[in-house]
């Protein structure tokens, strides 16, 4: 854990034309974790990566990163020492188009202290992008992939993929992430994958922060929200009895059954009284979770 | 192994070596995957792995040697299975009896049906 920077947020808010697309938010990303970035479209995600990356400015509050070759925390804004440390693959790219992949090669050759080149023409191989191909010529896939290849051989103690990779078939993004849990085997460091597609990440995942409307829903390790909620289906009166007391994410019903869907930890003793009075009680996967908690509420 | 989202990884992954061990997959002595390769080959965190190791050396079916690597204690198959002979009887046989009398099939058919069947 050499290099992994620790990240923090104070009060963070950004807003576009008096609109807020980060609300207040106070976070703390682990150093040397992979963390999830989760919401849904306009949740805020891509906002809240260009900010910690020095992209953008906050409005308020402000981001704080620390640790490794860093040192005292400091803010990314026009922070060259940081943004070097910090290395943010959008599907945009951020990158002049017109020229050769090589030099885009070079570039971030150039530009990151971490950079390895080894690394870098495995990857590129592996992926198979040409070289002396112009980047505009590339398909959508491919240049997802010289994102990918980028943000991996970039080996930035803080390396954050917004989506990035969403522009690749199947088996290249089977292979990120291949790629992506083997080198970060081999050097761990801060990565976060922003993503809406939660169950295809979610198992190499410690951690998860959930965005909803600019304001964070729930930061907590990933394996904590597996299980962490409950549906009770039976009669309306007596799941209305045993769910009283929880916090409902939502609720269905079909003549006099209804499904309810709670948060929250049930304990053996209330499991089997609601089995007992004739309830059927099951777990709710991290994606229904998900949805749940940032859906939209009826 | 696919690991589903309805409960933590790190348990599926102790069930899961916890199974190889019982059906004599995994050997007593045998060593076992690195946390790092097991992460490598499920395509999970590293650190969710680590955890599900971690709970097997916790539960003495999995030690520890420095530097070399994770292996299947010696007593590790009895351990577990006297642990499930345990359980048995209440996870397997009682529920079979409820389904059956809810759905009308006298015990003699099943105590039959365990002669033909644990027999054949």
């Amino acid at each position: 854990m050499t290099a992994a920077l620790t990240v923090r947020t104070e009060d963070l808010s950004v807003r576009f034309a008096g609109v807020p697309a980060l609300d207040r938010l106070d976070l703390r990303l682990a150093p040397g974790k992979i963390h999830g970035l989760l919401g849904r479209n306009g949740s805020g995600k891509s906002t809240l990566a260009a900010t910690l990356a020095g992209f953008r400015r906050p409005d308020e509050g402000r981001v704080l990163i620390e640790g490794g070759d860093l040192g005292a925390a400091q803010e990314p804004y026009e922070n060259a020492v940081v943004t070097s440390r910090v290395c943010l693959i959008r599907e945009s790219g951020d990158r002049p188009d017109a020229v050769p992949v090589k030099h885009a090669v070079g570039l971030a050759a150039a530009l990151r202290p971490y950079w390895d080149a080894d690394l870098a023409g495995e990857l590129l191989d592996r992926f198979e992008v040409p070289l002396n191909k112009k980047i505009q010529k590339l398909s959508r896939g491919k240049k997802s992939a010289l994102g990918v290849v980028l943000g991996l051989a970039s080996r930035a103690p803080l390396t954050i993929f917004d989506e990035s990779y969403l522009g690749m078939d199947v088996p290249s993004r089977n292979l990120f992430y291949d790629m992506l849990l083997a080198d970060y085997a081999e050097m761990p460091r801060t990565i976060v994958l922003s993503t809406h597609l939660v169950s295809e990440v979610s198992a190499m995942l410690e951690e998860v922060v959930i965005l909803d409307q600019g304001r964070l829903v729930t930061q907590s390790p990933v394996d904590a929200l597996r299980g962490r909620g409950a549906s009770l289906v039976g009669p309306a009166a007596t799941v209305d009895e045993f769910t009283a007391s929880f916090t409902v994410l939502a609720e269905e019903r079909l003549g006099g059954t209804k499904s309810t869907t709670v948060l929250g930890d049930l304990d053996p003793a209330l499991l089997a009284q609601a089995t007992a009075a004739g309830l059927e009680i099951g777990p709710v996967g991290l994606q229904d979770l998900f949805v749940h908690l940032t859906g939209v509420k009826s | 192994m696919v690991f589903d989202d309805r409960s933590p990884i790190y348990l599926q992954i102790a069930e899961q070596i916890k199974n190889d061990i019982v059906t004599g997959a995994l050997a007593e002595g045998e060593q076992v995957m690195s946390t790092n390769q097991y992460a490598a080959f499920y395509r999970i965190n590293p650190a969710t792995a680590a955890k599900g190791f971690a709970q097997l050396v916790d539960d003495g079916v999995l030690y520890k040697k420095r530097g070399i690597g994770m292996f299947v204690a010696p007593n590790a198959r009895d351990l577990l299975r006297t642990g499930r002979r345990d359980s048995f009887f209440a996870d397997v046989v009682d529920p079979m009896i409820r389904e059956a009398k809810a759905i009308g099939i006298p015990l003699k058919d099943i105590l039959q049906h365990i002669r033909t069947y644990g027999e054949a």
